[in-house]
């Protein structure tokens, strides 16, 4: 079987944006949650998120910018992060080699309500040209493509807060199986608008914790109440093994498993026992016939709702028995918030950083740690040396994607 | 309104829907060939116009304005 690894990191993330800029963040366990500027959100509920902080100019020209949905405009943006990172010239790769496999949970969403706004009040005929293309979920992969010139296969993959890890499993069997050599994979989301986050706020999905921004994302607390909605993307280069080795690309870490299941249970509650969720860790091990107590670390789902965080670790603790107790669990949205469809993207980057670096990041806000949630959650940065780390990724209507990753 | 009030008109509409630097639109300029327009580009500048003048121009008219001076003479003509 073909060997995968990772060779290049594009993360966008609200704590940082580029590889080392966002591994530095997690260190310092900085929260990227502030009260919303993209828009007026004082009659909302909610009024804190993630947002980025980059300049989209320095990177596309305006004529591009204008016929792109912010969440295609983060996907290119984090793609060529991940390509400068990897030490990639596009124009020297064989084309028909490259793929591009770049989801979203959502697709763009500004540009719908903007363009919904123009169909109520104009009708029909007054809506832009351009909405189609601007809104549908397949254009990220499709305009790195484009971009590139990269011929191999494209995809998308739409499974809502699973897509990131999703995405970078399906992109690991493209290359498992010879339909690539190397693959931009991962996953962007551009959702801070006011209809999404009236939409998740009506749900009761969302933290209120406005007058405290920087605390409201606090995964596996007892005063967690609902997750902070982020935005960006994470693009990763997978690539051949033995393609990264002949030119002497910095490997991050090797890809080695993949595992997915559906809860088969609710359209937004996990499962209470975790139990697809247990099924997708299970999986991903088996994929690389991996022991449980192999791994060392486990980057969480750990959205900071009081439903998820507790199926995640019961999850967790059914998988692994009494290694539980000796895992060390982070969620990273507890500095980055939650990106949705690019959350398994800039979690997977995050993974191999800590593999990478021998530093796993925290789960910070850990204040008044949740009694019946007790695995380590690390709430400062700990230095370790792990061999094996799983990233979890679960989506409303229960699918669930789970990743293994190995140190090098 | 004077032809070359539509010129002026029509240049800022082009400018803005096309993304290109006004003083490239000159009369001679054809959108797609010189103004760098594609299909979908070419109508939103139709509509950008038609909401621009207060004017309808149906499909078999669009199709026959292809540089800038057709648009200004189109124009000029709708609005007699």
């Amino acid at each position: 079987m073909r060997r995968v690894v990772i060779t290049g990191l594009g993360p966008l993330t609200p704590i940082g944006v580029g590889a080392e800029a966002y591994h530095k963040a997690q260190l310092a366990g900085r929260s990227g949650v502030r009260p919303i500027t993209r828009f007026d959100a004082s009659t909302l509920p909610v009024r804190i998120a993630a947002e980025v902080d980059v300049n989209p100019e320095a990177f596309l020209d305006k004529k591009e910018l204008r016929r792109l949905d912010r969440f295609v405009q983060y996907a290119l943006i984090a793609a060529e992060l991940a390509l400068k990172d990897a030490g990639l010239e596009p124009g020297a790769l064989d084309p028909e080699r490259v793929g591009t496999l770049v989801g979203t949970g959502i697709g763009g969403m500004e540009t719908w309500e903007a363009q919904s706004k123009v169909f109520l009040e104009r009708g029909p005929n007054r809506i832009s040209p351009f909405f189609i293309p601007m809104m549908i979920a397949n254009m990220a992969s499709a305009h790195i493509a484009m971009r590139y010139g990269f011929m191999g296969p494209s995809s998308t993959a739409v499974t809502a807060c699973a897509t990131g890890s999703d995405a970078i499993g399906n992109a690991l069997r493209m290359i498992q199986l010879g339909e690539a050599d190397i693959v931009l994979a991962g996953g962007t989301e551009a959702a801070i608008t006011p209809m999404a986050i009236g939409a998740f706020a009506v749900m009761r999905a969302l933290s209120t914790r406005n007058e405290e921004p920087q605390k409201a994302s606090r995964p596996f607390t007892l005063s967690r109440d609902g997750f902070v909605m982020g935005e960006g993307a994470g693009v990763l280069v997978l690539e051949e093994y033995e393609h990264a080795k002949k030119r002497g690309a910095r490997i991050y870490a090797e890809l080695v498993g993949f595992g997915r299941s559906a809860d088969a249970h609710h359209i937004t509650e996990p499962h209470p026992e975790g139990k697809g969720a247990a099924l997708a860790m299970r999986r991903a091990l088996w994929d690389a016939r991996v022991d449980p107590e192999a791994v060392g670390y486990i980057n969480a789902h750990g959205t900071s709702t009081p439903v998820g965080d507790r199926a995640e670790v019961l999850a967790i603790k059914e998988v692994f028995g009494e290694h539980a107790k000796r895992l060390m669990v982070s969620s990273t949205k507890s500095m980055t918030g939650h990106l949705l469809g690019a959350a398994g993207g800039i979690e997977a980057i995050a993974t191999a950083q800590a593999l990478y670096h021998g530093v796993i990041p925290p789960t910070i806000n850990l204040e008044d740690p949740d009694p019946e949630l007790d695995l380590d959650f690390v709430p400062e940065p700990r230095e370790a040396k792990v061999t094996y780390a799983l990233s979890n990724s679960f989506a409303f209507g229960g699918q669930n994607a789970v990743l293994l990753f190995k140190r090098v | 309104m004077t032809e070359q009030e539509i010129f002026e008109k029509v240049k800022a509409v082009i400018a803005e829907k096309l993304s290109v630097e006004p003083e490239k639109v000159t009369l001679e300029a054809r959108f797609i060939e010189d103004l760098g327009a594609d299909s979908l580009d070419t109508v939103e500048l139709i509509m950008g116009l038609e909401d621009e003048f207060g004017l309808e121009i149906s499909d078999e008219e669009a199709e026959k304005i292809r540089t800038v001076k057709d648009a200004v003479a189109f124009i000029q003509a709708k609005l007699g």
